[in-house]
């Protein structure tokens, strides 16, 4: 492919795809995100190659991978368009039948699309799904229609037109009046204005300016970033290039994850084929602007998502944040003026410069402006990505896009922003969405992960988890973080033992006060959040894990018993058979009966109970009842009645 | 460099543009406490120590005064009952490492520090950097750094350079406020290059 030098060249070759290419023509996309490869959708990708060969329509019928598509509870995921069906789960031996009953008859395979989990109630065409209708994909839509390799793909879908508007119809001023405008505020955490962001890094003296995609998103459960980036490098790319045009930055880099192997190889050939084309490097589409950029592998430390740690772990010096000022608009990498935003934040910038300042942020609340894509996993029927409109209530998200709680168990607290992120209970649920709103709450936006808990977390062991989480990604440098982590997580697992005193709240208290106030970075001052947060809304559960030595949630190892009750032992023997300690005394036509002085308390008992009889319970801040006298255990069988 | 007019402690001091709150409050007798900092040494930040609070414009928050450069108008208090307390539980944090130190002896009965409320740890090193800092900016021979990460990070001596630099040099020795750098000279000395 020659260079393309003008933007009417660039749009004479898109005219050409696009021409090439019959709407009507029946087309197979197979998303081949992460979580789908997970759950094997390379095999059904052979399966429908071979098939497609098999039955003669190799020619007739497109085959496309693509990115994530979001429904992750429900890979590998296909959906076959023009009709827009959607198979869900699909598997190697559903292929020959999808192809010559849908694609050949029209005919819609019945067990393959969504079904209602309560209704039952199917749903084949994939924009009426629950999950996808109260969705607004504008930046990760993109992601289902084209394959994350092909510029081809791209261009039909209006890929490289910001980039032609920014580099030839706008000023650099003018593309930054058009972001900050647009209400754009960073989608890695903290929620600066983008806008002004870029402002503060082209009026900075200094040169070279340097423009950084922050890629490292490490926040458990979180793959917004790892998604965008490995379904629509492009899209990326675009954004960070009309962001350098902006600033008046000639070089770029990508910091990605040494985790995210698809993202690095998607990445790389993303920026390989745009420079092939011209819309990378040297005089990009004969616009005179130069602008080429690097990827850079990160090893993967939490604290480099913070972006002065990133930009010293990019000098290739240990990953610890520096104090700010100077910001690194002012002094960042090699102490030049440097931009660094997150992977959705670039994203969106094709987008405002598309659709205009204007568009942009008619969607949203007052100070949260356009969409957020935020990762919904844990206790939730729907895991998956989801991209929602700001303002939208945490119910919505939760309950008409989440699908709810599994198994028909209660809503307890969503997890927001991440490991510092807040726990934000019930009686918020209406809360909207936004950036303010959020860090009003306690928790925050962060980077937009989202972990839904149900009635059988316990919070303190959550906020357990999570600082020690921290703890261990802390780089070390500042005492509030290092030190005070390391004592919070002391004093979190002994309360979660039972070994609690009154006088840890107050201790908690002003550890959390010192590392908030006192720490380097925003790992350190958020880092206490899962404390505060959990402590705010779930106070009951610090009182009666301290003073009654009992957790409600019944999660808590060492706080909890099991005992068999003996009016609903049926004397199957499971429990006998499974228990490893041999801690259970029974036999045929016996109540069963756990030692305590045996029991480990592992649980495997209560696993394997049948739900039907559910004799074993968990008992906690009280005593285990006696067990019952010897010549009671025998089991006299109730006489059917009748 | 134009002259910056800011309020310390009620204190009208003038500073120079580029200066620290820290370097300004000691041009003007005003004493903070440190624990990382060192006037050879680009300030680090990490001790968090030298706390106090800086309001520009109204808007008050806390800053490490070692890093935080001045700015015009700024009032700065380097005692409250919010400071005191936080360099109180600073202080207790430490100790459970080094509760023998004479540095933080000192400030334990200035801030009513107790050494005793935080479970004690192993290492008695507190991580101020000093010696690494020193030896990394002054002597430039990098022969002590930093090792790990968090929790797990320490001190340790690259034996290749220290067997060739230490002995002639040890001018990180007094800077240390716990001895625990002489302990670790010690043992990489008996493990990588013993004496004959």
């Amino acid at each position: 492919m020659p260079r393309i030098n003008s933007p009417v060249e660039l749009e004479a070759f898109r005219q050409e795809i696009v021409s090439k290419r019959d709407p009507n023509k029946p087309c197979i996309t197979l998303c081949s995100g992460t979580a789908c490869h997970a759950t094997g959708s390379k095999e059904v990708a052979l399966a429908i190659e071979q098939e497609l060969e098999n039955q003669g329509l190799t020619n007739k019928v497109g085959f496309r991978r693509t990115g994530c598509h979001g429904f992750c509870e429900k890979g590998p995921i296909v959906v076959i368009d023009p009709e827009e069906i959607c198979y869900l789960q699909v598997t190697p031996e559903d292929v020959p039948e999808i192809i010559s009953s849908t694609i050949k008859e029209h005919q819609v395979i019945d067990r393959l699309v969504y079904a209602d989990p309560t209704t039952g109630e199917k749903t084949a065409h994939e924009p009426d799904i629950p999950f996808y209708k109260h969705q607004q994909r504008m930046v990760f839509g993109a992601n289902r229609r084209i394959a994350p390799q092909s510029i081809e793909d791209y261009l039909a879908n209006d890929g490289g037109k910001a980039l032609i508007k920014a580099l030839f119809e706008l000023t650099p001023d003018q593309v930054i009046t058009e972001v900050k405008d647009a209400g754009l505020r960073g989608r890695g955490g903290a929620g600066f204005p983008s806008g002004v962001k870029w402002e503060f890094a082209r009026k900075s003296p200094g040169e070279p300016k340097y423009v950084v995609v922050n890629c490292d998103e490490g926040d458990p459960g979180a793959y917004m970033d790892r998604s965008l980036m490995e379904g629509n490098p492009f899209g990326v790319l675009e954004g960070l290039v009309i962001g350098a045009y902006a600033i008046g930055s000639h070089e770029g880099y990508f910091y990605v994850r040494q985790e995210y192997p698809l993202a690095l190889e998607n990445l790389s050939i993303a920026i390989e084929r745009a420079e092939e084309h011209g819309l990378l490097g040297k005089d990009i589409l004969g616009s005179g602007f130069d602008f080429d950029v690097k990827v850079h592998r990160g090893a993967g430390a939490f604290v480099c998502g913070e972006e002065t740690a990133l930009l010293k772990s990019l000098e290739g010096k240990a990953g610890e944040p520096r104090p700010r000022p100077p910001y690194p608009a002012v002094k960042g990498l090699w102490d030049k003026p440097t931009n660094i935003n997150n992977v959705e934040t670039w994203a969106n910038v094709p987008l405002i410069i598309n659709k205009g300042a204007q568009a942009f942020a008619s969607i949203g609340t007052e100070g949260s402006k356009g969409t957020k894509i935020f990762s919904l996993v844990g206790k939730i029927n729907n895991t998956g990505l989801v991209e929602v409109p700001m303002g939208i209530s945490l119910r919505d998200v939760i309950f008409e896009i989440g699908g709810g709680i599994p198994n028909g168990k209660k809503f307890k607290a969503v997890q927001t922003g991440g490991p510092s992120g807040g726990c934000i209970p019930e009686e918020l649920l209406d809360l909207k969405v936004g950036f303010d709103e959020l860090t009003k709450a306690g928790s925050m936006m962060g980077s937009g992960g989202m972990i839904i808990m149900d009635e059988d977390t316990c919070m303190v062991d959550v906020a357990r988890y999570f600082i020690n989480f921290l703890t261990d990604e802390s780089c070390g440098k500042c005492v509030p973080c290092r030190e005070g982590l390391r004592q919070m997580h002391k004093i979190l697992t002994r309360i979660t033992e039972g070994k609690g005193k009154a006088s840890d709240i107050a201790t908690l208290e002003s550890l959390a006060e010192t590392a908030v106030e006192a720490s380097l970075c925003a790992l350190g001052s958020t880092a206490a959040n899962p404390f505060l947060s959990t402590f705010r809304y779930f106070k009951d559960e610090y009182t009666a894990h301290i003073e009654d030595k009992r957790c409600p949630a019944l999660a808590c190892k060492q706080l909890i018993s099991y005992y068999i009750d003996p009016a609903k032992c049926t004397g199957c023997g499971l429990c006998l058979k499974n228990c490893p300690d041999e801690a259970i005394d029974g036999g045929k036509q016996k109540i069963h009966i756990i030692d305590q002085e045996k029991c480990t308390n592992c649980g495997t008992c209560f696993d394997v109970c049948p739900a039907k009889f559910s004799s074993v319970i968990k008992i906690s801040g009280e005593p285990v009842p006696a067990p019952i006298p010897e010549d009671k255990r025998t089991i006299v069988r109730k006489k059917k009645s009748k | 460099m134009s002259d910056i007019r800011l309020q310390i402690d009620g204190k009208e001091v003038t500073a120079k543009e580029g200066m620290t709150v820290l370097q300004a409050a000691q041009s003007a007798g005003i004493s903070i406490p440190t624990l990382c900092y060192h006037e050879d040494l680009a300030p680090y930040g990490g001790c968090r120590i030298c706390v106090v609070e800086a309001a520009v414009n109204g808007v008050k928050k806390l800053v490490a005064s070692c890093v935080q450069p001045v700015a015009e108008n700024m009032v700065v208090r380097t005692r409250s009952e919010k400071i005191d307390r936080i360099r109180k539980t600073l202080l207790e944090l430490l100790m459970a490492h080094a509760p023998d130190s004479p540095e933080l002896h000192d400030l334990e009965q200035e801030y009513g520090a107790d050494r005793g409320r935080f479970e004690k740890d192993a290492s008695f090193c507190i991580h101020c950097g000093l010696c690494v800092r020193y030896c990394a900016e002054v002597v430039k021979k990098n022969a002590v750094g930093f090792i790990d990460r968090g929790i797990r990070k320490e001190i340790s001596f690259i034996p290749e350079i220290a067997a060739k630099e230490c002995d002639d040099c040890k001018l990180c020795f007094p800077l240390c406020p716990t001895s625990y750098l002489q302990a670790a000279y010690v043992l990489v000395e008996s493990l990588a290059f013993p004496r004959e």
